[in-house]
């Protein structure tokens, strides 16, 4: 009986193993042939964000800890590429580590301060703080104020290839975007993630359980920093500026949203929210209809329906679970209580 | 919108006539991009859409004999939006020109791109001199106003009708330190004295304490170096203090009819302020306000006067270049004056700046007031070359010596 029942679990698992990595080839494909039918700056732009609101919800999604304050990293790290690149005259990738090194740095100071404390009072914080760098930005010189960093030049990555390429510049970010989820997917399915997700379920228990969870969550608000950073370092050099809009708190409330609407503690959400919200903030800038309402509407109505947002609620579906049943999270859900 | 944009086309293509030959893709399109549903919805917005509409069919919808479509879009006054928009229009929907571009961000990000892109970009919703300084094109332009006009108007020619003394109250960040200097620099040029200032953050609600300290100050002129709900906010409070009332003078330095339709003759009356156009001038420019008025229920400000002016004389360069092409027709937008209601014998600098007069103006008192609409006094008229830096001293390469 339980050697059948190992034998069946095993071939789900490897047909779903095959479903999902059709799944993700299909993905990439999809990605890689979209500049053919889709305007590729917009594309960039979607991934751009896409990135933005995977890294957040590393954070909301896989720690529990709400930040509202991911702006300061992302227009933040787009400030420093930019500055980098125009008046240091680095190469792009170097101008976007220097862009991910001062949001990792940024996410350590806010970070530090957020995490002593739980829940709202966290939040409040981050975004105080944020809200600081927002003004710190209007203020100091090298941003140039409201007119932003403006005409950074794309440049040769490595030196060589030439980013003002609308299709070169378009896999660099494919590249970087891909890069970025790996890396996402990397810490949430790996032991330290493990412990980011008791954390979120259970804080005490696990810190009975003898891990430093302060540490644990310093170390998820890093990386979420960084790769938000990665994010915005990226859509300055795609955008060629770096303006106050991606500081200020819309951005922040902005990428929750993106992340509400695509499911929380998904790695396909976010990209979902992310794109479906650029799509409609692009689409309605040439309709007659006002944005921020019709905006405002559908996430309403997004909330009330699909609570745990698209593609959660798509996980939660009779296909969805059929399709992710073998991951043993979800097994542990599927079998009935023993009696 | 959209569906007398399409009755034109199939109207022109019906007569489709032989000069259309000149014309890249068969008609010369005109995008307006601006914010039309944030906080400058009123100061451009829609009706800067309307006003390009307009100037399409007064010159007759057809520029050498190939129609002429004027399309919008809403950046929401964010940069990467407008951006997107901007290449789109250029690459995939044979865009001539992007035209009004309110905010300084989206101006200048869409300048470079349609420099890159050797297009004709025309703005009249920023205000920022970096467009005609550092930032400028040979395929640029900036009607309307900028922040120099604005100091010129308001800093030098106010000294001029009696305001001695000035204290600043400044939102604190560039652009309202700028304008405070700019303008203080004219204030002391003209004679007059600058007693102090005071700082308040972005978005300040409760502008009492700097109020008070203005009025302790004893200054003649109470000049407000911020901008939008700033500014209206500050002139709420200072009526409600009675800074007007008590004989102090409030100049606001970035303020238009739209916004004092918004606040109303009763907060806002008194109030001195600069702007490039106003529709009670002169007979051409109450024509143009009645009809703007028949089709939008608004008076123009300048920026949706100065939108029309563009998209005019961007058509008649058209006409006189003989194609749409950009460098010949940038050539001609350089060189031709520009003589319609808006500027009356106007010279464009080698900059792209438009060189045309500014006003002064006091808001009247409700008393004072007869018609609808009817809001200014205009205090005094300062000739473009005294408003706008020198093309020469502008820093912008094209036009050094």
């Amino acid at each position: 009986m339980a050697a059948i029942m190992t034998t069946t679990t095993r071939s789900r698992r490897r047909k779903a193993i095959n479903a999902e990595t059709v799944l993700i080839a299909l993905g990439v494909l999809a990605l890689v042939l979209a500049p053919l039918y889709v305007y590729p700056v917009f594309l960039m732009k979607v991934l751009c964000f896409a990135l933005f609101a995977c890294a957040f919800n590393l954070l909301l999604g896989y720690t529990g800890i709400l930040s509202f304050g991911h702006a300061a990293f992302f227009g933040g790290a787009a400030y420093f590429t930019a500055h980098a690149v125009k008046e240091w005259g680095l190469t792009p990738e170097l101008g976007i580590l220097v862009g991910v090194a001062g949001a990792a740095v940024l996410g350590l100071v806010i970070g530090f301060l957020a995490i002593r404390r739980q829940g709202i009072y966290s939040t409040m914080i981050t975004l105080a703080l944020a809200q600081m760098f927002f003004f710190f930005c209007l203020q100091a010189p090298f941003t140039h104020g409201e007119d932003g960093i403006q005409g950074v030049p794309r440049g040769h990555l490595f030196g060589l290839i030439d980013l003002s390429e609308s299709m070169n510049m378009y896999f660099f970010v494919l590249a970087v975007f891909l890069l970025g989820l790996l890396a996402i997917w990397r810490i949430v399915n790996s032991p330290f993630g493990m412990i980011l997700k008791s954390v979120r379920e259970n804080e005490s228990r696990a810190i009975s359980l003898g891990y430093s969870v302060r540490r644990y969550k310093l170390a998820a608000f890093v990386m979420s920093a960084a790769l938000t950073g990665l994010a915005g370092g990226l859509k300055a050099i795609v955008f060629q500026f770096a303006t106050l809009t991606d500081v200020s708190w819309h951005m922040s409330g902005e990428v929750v949203l993106m992340t509400l609407l695509g499911g929380i503690g998904t790695l396909i959400g976010p990209i979902f929210g992310a794109a479906f919200v650029t799509t409609l903030s692009n689409y309605f800038a040439t309709s007659q209809l006002p944005v921020t309402l019709v905006t405002g509407v559908i996430f309403m109505v997004c909330v009330l329906v699909f609570r745990r947002g698209v593609i959660g609620e798509f996980y939660a579906s009779r296909l969805g679970r059929r399709l992710s049943q073998p991951k043993t999270e979800h097994c542990a859900e599927d079998e009935p209580p023993r009696s | 919108m959209k569906r007398s944009a399409i009755a034109m086309a199939v109207l022109a293509a019906a007569t489709l006539p032989a000069g259309a030959a000149e014309i890249s893709d068969g008609k010369v399109k005109i995008g307006i991009l601006n914010d039309q549903s944030g906080v400058y919805a009123d100061f451009g917005g829609k009706w800067s859409v309307e006003a390009a509409k307009m100037a399409a069919e007064d010159f007759g919808g057809k520029v050498l004999g190939a129609p002429i479509e004027i399309i919008d879009a809403d950046h929401q006054n964010k940069p990467d939006i407008a951006s997107n928009i901007a290449r789109k229009w250029y690459d995939t929907e044979q865009v001539d020109s992007i035209m009004e571009l309110t905010t300084s961000s989206v101006a200048l990000a869409v300048r470079n791109i349609s420099e890159q892109k050797e297009k004709i970009d025309l703005v009249t919703g920023a205000a920022t001199t970096e467009l005609t300084g550092e930032q400028c094109s040979p395929y640029g332009f900036h009607w309307a106003y900028d922040t120099h006009a604005l100091a010129v108007g308001t800093g030098g020619a106010l000294v001029s009708q009696g305001g001695d003394t000035w204290y600043f109250l400044t939102a604190d960040y560039a652009f309202g330190y700028s304008l405070e200097d700019q303008t203080s620099d004219f204030v002391k040029q003209k004679g007059g004295e600058v007693l102090g200032s005071v700082r308040h953050p972005l978005g300040t609600n409760d502008f009492s304490s700097f109020l008070l300290q203005a009025q302790a100050s004893g200054a003649e002129v109470v000049g407000l170096a911020n901008a939008g709900l700033d500014t209206a906010n500050a002139i709420k409070q200072a009526a409600e203090f009675g800074i007007v009332a008590s004989g102090q003078r409030l100049a606001a330095l970035l303020f238009t009819l739209s916004e004092v339709h918004g606040l109303g003759l009763e907060a806002a009356q008194g109030l001195t302020l600069t702007e490039s156009f106003y529709w009670n001038r002169d007979e051409a420019s109450r024509e143009f306000g009645k009809r703007f008025y028949e089709r939008t229920g608004r008076m123009p400000n300048m920026v949706h006067a100065g939108t029309y002016s563009g998209v005019l004389q961007y058509l008649k360069a058209i006409e006189k270049a003989g194609t749409d092409a950009t460098k010949p027709v940038a050539q001609v937008m350089h060189e031709m004056p520009v003589d319609d209601f808006f500027a009356r014998g106007a010279k464009v600098g080698a900059n792209g700046r438009l060189i045309s007069d500014v006003y002064l103006m006091e808001v009247k008192t409700p008393e004072e007031s007869k018609e609808p609409w009817d809001y200014y006094k205009v205090l005094a008229t300062v000739p473009g070359a005294e408003a706008y830096i020198d093309p020469a001293q502008s820093g912008c390469d094209l036009a050094k010596p």
